[in-house]
């Protein structure tokens, strides 16, 4: 039989920020560009979203916070992944994140963090080169 | 094999890797279906179905509460459709199905439809057994669709909900033909909208006319899933009919045409693959030949079949 | 309307430009791009002429300011008698840290509040809760009990500022506190003036921060409007928004379309409720974004206001002109900001803001430059505060009334815009009305198709903006950007902790408990709120206790 790798992303608005015109545009652009997406909505706690990942299996979990509660949401996630021993999968994140917040969180175990003006191609190239198949 | 033991002691992480596994059409993943087989047979599989919109997941979720509470665990398996022409799927299903997202005593895979157009992969049926062994009381499969997904899901389930809406007068016609006869169950969603009563009307008189004789007659149930209205009941049936087909003969019937089915499905995928493997360079000069009628398609048929000498 | 012969003279004169005089320089040295599209994907000509506008009716179509239908401006003197609201939206923190800057900005010639809170406050969650983790104090101020509130307008007179409260799912809790810190200041519910956004619908679609479901949230809303028709004529009773659903993606013709679909289904909830439409329609508000298309823009306030008027002359009979007029407030386009080179924002912020003020808005805020890294820094809050002023004191475009007004292009666009929405609305009302397409999920799916066509229409490059696709350099990280204190959240729970444990617990529990008989039945819910936060009930107790009673709105989204 033929093998598929068809990379499987989860794209996650962690905390209460209600602004999701960027993830659903990430997610819109995964999924053209061949990947499924697992989208989850609005207002998700760290535990839901690891606990999705680990459910659907995922390769890559997208974030994204317009809201500034980043520093405390980000490494939260990672930080699951890791009890959870999930931390495989790979975590980036995006949204209105100042660039002297960026070293801390990628140190955190975020891999990328893209910010505002990203091209979407970018974060797919990203993806595809990062995942651990 | 540690995979298969996580698998059968039903951890998370064993459950979605041997999934994985399977959607990636991986070799491992058959071994793998093997060991797991003697496990399978344990669970009730539901299939859920109904076209775009009318509230499937909101369903599945509120039965799943439902069935929680009496205690017993679930996996469900979330079908959507994917893009024939990326490969990429939004798979938005658990949205709905937020609240169960922490509980314990539930599992929840989204799929992609992939290789299978409009229908049910390989990679759901082998997913249900993966959930099925690794102790869930009940599998749920829930997709999107009118045509044939519906057809297919009756190959899979033990029990097929089909959910309709009202509002959609023309669609009960347009899914009357072929696909009505699979409903288990008619559970007709949304029914605090109006025209609900007339759906109903319209499934009791095609129901009417379909029913054979002796057979029993399929119940219809009106849901209102965003409050959990008729829940209680859609339960009560199943669990009825599971009891019923369970104690008579149905279900063994049932799953015997299954096994059937899917056992010429993966014989034809195998020989197919096999050949397709073997011969590919072959099939590429026969073409070449067709198109020239130096040879009939038929002949080169034979020819591609033929044991090696 | 024109003379027909003459249009035909100029049709022909027209036609013979393009083909002598155009065609001469286009084969040589053809055009930028085969075609031209403004912002919202609307095509644009080589030139417009009076044939474009052929069909306008100067009497009946655009009228004069302060008379129907209001297209050149809803005041008849406009910017000479007295200039927009310079209203900045702010808050972030505690209420002592924003009160701070409430206070700065006044003394910098500010004329109105606008209070930004965080998204736990507009949640109905109190700082203690877990899911505020993270969020306390972060995009606004945090609000837990109406101590924050006191503090919050601590040293403002509120009878003579006028305050707008970005507040839309808990708007009754947070008007309540507002009348309740009025009467410890000595002011009196009637002298109140200002705007509660109470906009739920666009929540549902747009901007996230609902609680309840549709019908109960509609309740509220119509609550609050008979509340105030009664108690504060002055109060504006929602801000029916167009911002957040143009930041979501939306065209300029959607945000018309949708937003004005929504104000048609609160009027529509407000009548059924057995509202007169003349008592409560004067207090409706409207408020708009401002996007880089200048003369688009410009064309979209006043396409909105004459088909705001229309709708509501003609459908639902409004007699008292000021229930025909559309007042606005008008936010600069957040997600047009540049992360990158962020003092260009600058420029950008300036050209919307020029596009509100020829278009005629009644408040506005200027976006900082550097909102799209941070919340803005107080230098950067200045800035955006003086672009206002500069285009106020010294562009010279508030001299005269709707001076854009018989440019040929500027009409067409109008005229389209407002035929455009118009089609959307009909759209919409064969749906069932707006709440009915938003169920269905017509109006996201619209607004996300914008969406993404918009990012890949940048991503090919068909589209430029200036420092993201074209023109990049290299950049040092800007510096001195706004921290919000990370103890704030801590600091909120122990005020809690110390009020719970110092408040008469009784009289809170007593009205609660009355709250939810209340909500239970078809009665205002606004005096039993009232009661809650005079006791000191936090605005996650009553929010809870509602929730009880309603249930809580679960979303169907949509990508």
């Amino acid at each position: 039989m033929t093998q598929t790798n068809t990379i499987r992303v989860l794209v996650a608005k962690p905390g209460l920020d209600g602004h999701d015109r960027g993830a659903k545009v990430i997610a819109r652009a995964l999924r053209d560009a061949g990947m499924e997406v697992i989208y989850t909505g609005l207002r998700q706690t760290p535990e839901q979203i690891v606990e999705a990942a680990i459910q659907e299996d995922v390769d890559a979990i997208g974030l994204s916070i317009l809201s500034g509660a980043h520093n405390f949401l980000f490494p939260k996630v990672v930080e699951l992944l890791k009890k959870e021993g999930a931390d495989d999968i790979l975590v980036i994140g995006g949204g209105v994140i100042p660039d002297e917040d960026i070293p801390g969180l990628k140190e955190a175990g975020i891999a990328e963090i893209f910010t505002p003006g990203t091209p979407t191609s970018r974060i797919v190239e990203f993806i595809k080169e990062n995942v651990k198949h | 094999m540690d995979l298969i033991q996580s698998v059968l002691n039903g951890e998370k992480r064993g459950i979605a890797k041997m999934i994985t596994l399977i959607e990636k059409n991986a070799p491992e993943a058959i071994e793998a279906l093997k060991q797991i087989y003697q496990h399978t047979g344990k669970a009730a599989i539901i299939g859920i179905t109904g076209p775009p919109g009318s509230g499937k997941s909101s369903l599945v979720n509120q039965l799943t509460k439902k069935i929680r509470s009496e205690d017993k665990k679930v996996g469900i398996i979330a079908i959507d459709p994917t893009s024939p022409f990326t490969g990429g799927a939004l798979l938005g299903d658990r949205i709905r199905m937020q609240e169960l997202a922490l509980d314990q005593g539930v599992f929840i895979r989204s799929m992609g439809s992939r290789g299978a157009l409009g229908g049910l992969s390989r990679a759901s049926y082998d997913a249900a057994k993966v959930l099925d062994a690794a102790g869930m009381d009940y599998v749920i499969i829930e997709t999107v669709g009118v045509g044939q997904s519906e057809i297919d899901i009756v190959k899979l389930a033990d029990i097929v909900a089909l959910v309709l809406i009202p509002g959609m007068g023309d669609e009960v016609q347009a899914i009357k033909a072929g696909v009505m006869e699979i409903g288990d169950v008619f559970v007709v969603n949304k029914a605090d909208k109006d025209g609900a009563n007339r759906v109903v009307t319209e499934i009791e008189m095609m129901l009417d006319l379909n029913t054979e004789k002796d057979a029993a007659r399929p119940p219809v149930i009106k849901t209102i899933a965003t409050t959990g209205e008729g829940i209680d009941e859609l339960n009560e049936h199943i669990k009825k009919y599971w009891h019923q087909i369970a104690n008579s003969n149905e279900l063994a019937k049932r799953r015997k045409e299954r096994i059937r089915s899917e056992l010429i499905s993966i014989t034809e995928d195998h020989i197919l693959n096999q050949i397709l493997s073997d011969k590919s360079s072959k099939i590429d000069s026969m073409v070449k030949d067709i198109y020239e009628k130096k040879i009939d398609p038929y002949s080169a048929m034979e020819l591609l079949i033929a044991p090696e000498k | 309307m024109y003379d027909k012969d003459y249009i035909e003279k100029i049709n022909e004169k027209k036609k013979d430009w393009e083909e002598t005089t155009v065609k001469k320089v286009t084969s040589k040295y053809p055009e930028r791009y085969e075609k031209f599209y403004t912002n919202s994907n609307q095509e644009v000509d080589r030139l417009y002429t009076e044939s474009d506008i052929q069909d306008l009716d100067y009497l009946e179509d655009l009228g004069f300011p302060g008379q129907y239908p209001y297209t050149r401006g809803v005041q008849p003197t406009m910017y000479r008698g007295r200039l927009w609201t310079m209203r900045q939206y702010a808050g972030f923190g505690n209420a002592e840290e924003s009160n701070k800057r409430y206070k700065y900005l006044l003394s910098q010639g500010q004329t109105g509040l606008s209070v930004a809170f965080d998204l736990p406050t507009q949640i109905g969650y109190d700082s203690d809760q877990p899911l505020s983790q993270g969020e306390v104090g972060k995009v606004g101020v945090a609000i837990d009990s109406l101590k924050d509130m006191e503090l919050l307008f601590n040293g403002i007179p509120l009878d003579k500022v006028s305050t707008s409260m970005t507040i839309n799912a808990p708007a009754s809790v947070l008007l309540a506190m507002y009348i309740a810190v009025a009467e410890k200041q000595g002011v009196s519910p009637e002298k109140l003036s200002g705007t509660i956004q109470n906009d739920i619908l666009k929540e549902y679609v747009a901007r996230g921060t609902y609680i309840f479901p549709p019908q109960p949230s509609m309740r509220l809303i119509t609550n609050i409007f008979e509340f105030c028709s009664a108690n504060l004529p002055r109060w504006n009773t929602i801000s029916i928004s167009g911002y957040h659903i143009r930041e979501a993606g939306a065209t300029a013709i959607q945000e018309v379309a949708f937003t004005l679909a929504n104000g048609i289904a609160y009027v529509e909830a407000a009548i059924n409720a057995g509202l007169d439409v003349d008592e409560f329609a004067p207090r409706l508000s409207f408020f708009f974004n401002a996007h880089n298309d200048l003369l688009e823009e410009v064309a979209k306030f006043r396409a909105a206001r004459r088909l705001w008027a229309r709708i509501m002359k003609e459908r639902f009979k409004a007699k008292k002109p000021k229930s025909l007029m559309l007042r606005f407030h008008t936010q600069t386009g957040g997600s047009t900001l540049t992360a990158q080179q962020p003092d260009n924002n600058i420029v950008r912020v300036t050209l919307q803001a020029l596009a509100a003020v020829l278009g005629g808005t009644q408040s506005l805020h200027t976006n900082s430059r550097d909102e799209a890294l941070a919340l803005p820094s107080e230098d950067s809050v200045r800035i955006a505060l003086r672009t206002q002023q500069i285009i106020a004191h010294e562009s010279g475009v508030a001299e005269t009334i709707d001076p854009l007004a018989g440019s040929y292009y500027v009409e067409s666009l109008t005229n389209s815009i407002e035929q455009k929405a118009r089609e959307y609305i009909e759209k919409i009302d064969q749906l069932g009305g707006s709440p009915k397409a938003i169920e269905k999920g017509y109006i996201q799916q619209e607004i996300q198709d914008s969406a993404y066509r918009y990012q890949m229409d940048i991503e090919s490059g068909r589209r430029i903006v200036v420092g993201v696709n074209k023109f990049q350099i290299e950049e040092e990280p800007p510096k001195g950007l706004l921290k919000v204190d990370p103890e704030v959240g801590r600091k909120q729970e122990e005020q809690l902790k110390e009020l719970k444990s110092s408040r008469d617990n009784l009289a809170v529990q007593e009205a609660l408990k009355e709250l939810e008989a209340k909500a239970k039945t078809d009665e205002n819910v606004m005096p039993a709120v009232i009661k809650c936060v005079k006791c000191y009930a936090t605005l996650g107790e009553i929010c809870d206790t509602l929730r009880g009673v309603f249930g809580e709105y679960k979303a169907s989204v949509i990508i």
